[in-house]
């Protein structure tokens, strides 16, 4: 990274604390106008370093391989069909996964979050699914920290020498359910309960979205296990572009 | 068939399973989203009907709900744009594959 690009990504990050600290002193998609405006701005803000560092981290990747530039649009791809598709679960009602994990895995979280408010403001505006106004706070969960935790955990798991299949499999399932662990801590701050507070809260949404995204998480990572076996036998000299195949 | 193929249809096979048989299961259940059951939370620790502060630009700009059939035309739309996307690529990374001797090794 030049010093330029760092100057970038430590001004973002300064904004970040200030907006994003002052408010919080005190929630898959948070419905539009559910959450106070306070929260709405400090969620934003607390995106925008995270945003800054993937355009660098993309214009990297691109820069070292243009090849990669397929993979990248594949990635945004998978997260489009995959956040499109409203799956009915085991509790009766209907949610949808992510699809981050693939972007996780090849690109880093950083490039990931990129992706994912792109599909967030595509929901946002024509499908009234998710919001603008939530649009920071749900940039967090999904494009935020559920890559995070799926980058790590596959890092995790290639340290460990598990298979890279399972890899895969657990990062994207376990990256799915932790996004919306973190939207029922969003909301559950926005709406401590009287009685409990932050964390009775927090149990009750976790309530809500928990067992339903369970079996959505592991249907999750089943696909994003079947496009990585897709690309590993079609698409070789560009997952070693990306770094996820080993040069021999 | 290759071992790669043969896991990837048995796993096709779970998904699909996955999917269906909460849907077959649950005889009467509504399906609606859990977004949703999460506004209803809102208004039981709040104990109060909540009024969201801001109503989606789109149903602004309409004056209402968007219609049930116009919203999964709009997913639909989502979708199709993600699966052409991957699907063409897929599509050229394959005849790659077949066009070059050697597996996909020289290009």
């Amino acid at each position: 990274m030049s010093k330029k690009q760092k100057r970038v990504l430590s001004l973002a990050s300064v904004f970040a604390l200030i907006f994003g600290v002052s408010l919080s002193a005190n929630a898959m998609h948070i419905m539009e106008g559910y959450l106070p405006i306070g929260y709405c701005i400090a969620w934003g803000a607390v995106c925008v370093p995270f945003l800054v560092a993937g355009f660098f981290s993309i214009r990297k990747t691109l820069n070292n391989n243009r090849k990669s530039l397929i993979i990248l649009a594949m990635s945004g791809a998978f997260i489009f069909v995959i956040s499109s598709l409203k799956i009915p679960s085991v509790t009766g009602s209907c949610s949808h996964m992510t699809g981050t994990g693939m972007g996780a895995i090849l690109f880093g979280p950083a490039a990931t979050s990129l992706l994912g408010i792109i599909v967030l403001i595509f929901q946002a505006i024509l499908l009234a699914h998710g919001g603008l106004t939530s649009l920071g706070a749900n940039t967090f969960s999904m494009a935020i920290a559920g890559p995070l935790v799926s980058f790590g955990l596959f890092k995790l798991c290639q340290k460990l020498n598990v298979n890279k299949r399972v890899a895969v499999f657990i990062a994207a399932a376990v990256g799915d359910l932790f996004t919306y662990c973190v939207t029922s801590v969003q909301l559950a701050l926005a709406y401590p309960s009287e009685q409990g507070g932050f964390l009775a809260s927090t149990v009750k949404f976790l309530g809500v979205f928990a067992p339903t995204q369970l079996p959505l998480a592991i249907l999750e990572g089943i696909l994003t296990v079947i496009i990585f076996i897709g690309l590993e036998s079609f698409a070789k000299p560009e997952l070693k572009a990306v770094g996820y195949i080993k040069e021999a | 068939m290759s071992k790669d193929k043969k896991t990837v249809i048995i796993l096709l096979v779970i998904a699909v399973l996955i999917a269906v048989i909460p849907f077959l299961a649950l005889k009467g259940a509504e399906f609606g989203g859990s977004d949703d059951a999460g506004s209803v939370m809102v208004e039981e620790i709040k104990g109060e009907e909540y009024e969201p502060w801001f109503t989606p630009v789109l149903e602004n700009l309409i004056g209402g709900e968007i219609p049930g059939e116009i919203e999964s035309l709009l997913f639909c739309i989502q979708t199709g744009i993600g699966v052409g996307i991957i699907a063409f690529f897929m599509g050229r990374f394959y005849e790659r594959k077949k066009l070059s001797k050697d597996g996909s090794e020289n290009l």
